[in-house]
């Protein structure tokens, strides 16, 4: 139990971040795919810059992870298929619903209890993906 | 108090975000939201028919533990530390809503239009909501990631395949919105 303490704090902070950011309103992505405020390209862009940062000077200082492996993000295969397609089949899900999944689960918290028909479909979306795999070009 | 209270700005979010995906990278582990709907589908006995969900769900408990602080922090955020709760959405984005049948814009978290239960009841608002959700659940495990484990954790990294996933995500959303949203509302 006492292991998993670590992360509900990490996934408190996250939530309250989002709240806080407005990133997990609907609106506000609306108002990004329109290009019609700087907030959101803030956000992404100011958290992307603080991680190249963070990742550049953990491996300058060598930081290992808590159980002393080389701290790094592990790499994603190669390819250009899945990532473009699948790229825009979330961007449109994205845009309809105004949430990508970590939003969606806050908003749980929030009480917007029709969210969780989002993410029953989601799910279920994830199980199609799931089986139709091997079929689907990567 | 009072700086907690009020909305927070970009410049501090973005990197609170940042130190989200380093403390879980510090811990061993990747930050990845929509792995959790992989994992639930496994909990849920999809393995059993689906070769894609057999693995070792146990080893994602802490994943789901995240989602878990996460509605907690929903929670918390929403109902105790947020006043005042509108958002200062621009004033072109109100008015292009208000064209689309969304009045009120940024009055609420969410628009009542496809959140409040009317909206879900009527066939129109329940079908935007599952084939939306069905669309990120598919398109995240089919480009392997979704805005955390892709745009803040694969860019941050510089990795090519996240750049690419990341501009689908762009291409995908001004599609909706540019030209499906008018057909739409």
């Amino acid at each position: 139990m006492g292991k998993y303490i670590k992360f509900f704090v990490v996934g408190l902070f996250f939530g309250i971040v989002l709240v806080k950011s407005e990133a997990v309103s609907w609106y506000r992505i609306f108002e990004m795919f329109k290009f019609q405020s700087f907030h959101m390209y803030g956000i992404i862009g100011t958290a992307v810059a603080t991680g190249i940062i963070l990742l550049l000077v953990s491996n300058q200082l060598k930081i290992k992870t808590i159980n002393g492996s080389n701290l790094k993000v592990p790499l994603k295969e190669r390819g250009l298929t899945r990532y473009i397609l699948g790229g825009i089949i979330f961007g449109l899900g994205w845009a309809l619903c105004g949430a990508c999944p970590g939003p969606m689960y806050i908003l749980v918290g929030t009480g917007v209890f029709s969210i969780i028909i989002v993410i029953a479909a989601a799910l279920l979306g994830t199980y199609v993906y799931g089986l139709l795999r091997n079929k689907l070009p990567h | 108090m009072e700086y907690i209270l009020q909305p927070w700005p970009w410049y501090v979010s973005g990197p609170c975000i940042a130190i989200v995906m380093f403390l879980l990278l510090y811990f061993g582990r990747t930050f990845g939201m929509s792995s959790n709907l992989r994992t639930l589908c496994a909990i849920g006995g999809a393995g059993k028919r689906v070769e894609f969900f057999k693995f070792d769900w146990k080893s994602q408990r802490w994943n789901l533990v995240v989602v878990l602080g996460a509605i907690a922090g929903g929670f918390i955020a929403h109902h105790y530390l947020s006043n005042p709760i509108n958002i200062d959405l621009s004033q072109n984005t109100v008015e292009d809503l208000k064209a689309l049948g969304f009045e009120n814009a940024g009055q609420s978290l969410l628009p009542p239009e496809l959140f409040s239960w009317d909206a879900v009841l009527s066939i129109k608002g329940i079908s935007i909501l599952i084939f939306g959700g069905f669309l990120v659940g598919f398109g995240t495990r089919y480009a392997g990631g979704c805005t955390s484990g892709h745009a803040i954790t694969g860019l941050s990294s510089l990795q090519r395949p996240s750049l690419i996933a990341v501009i689908g995500f762009f291409i995908g959303g001004l599609i909706m919105i540019h030209f499906i949203y008018p057909i739409l509302f």
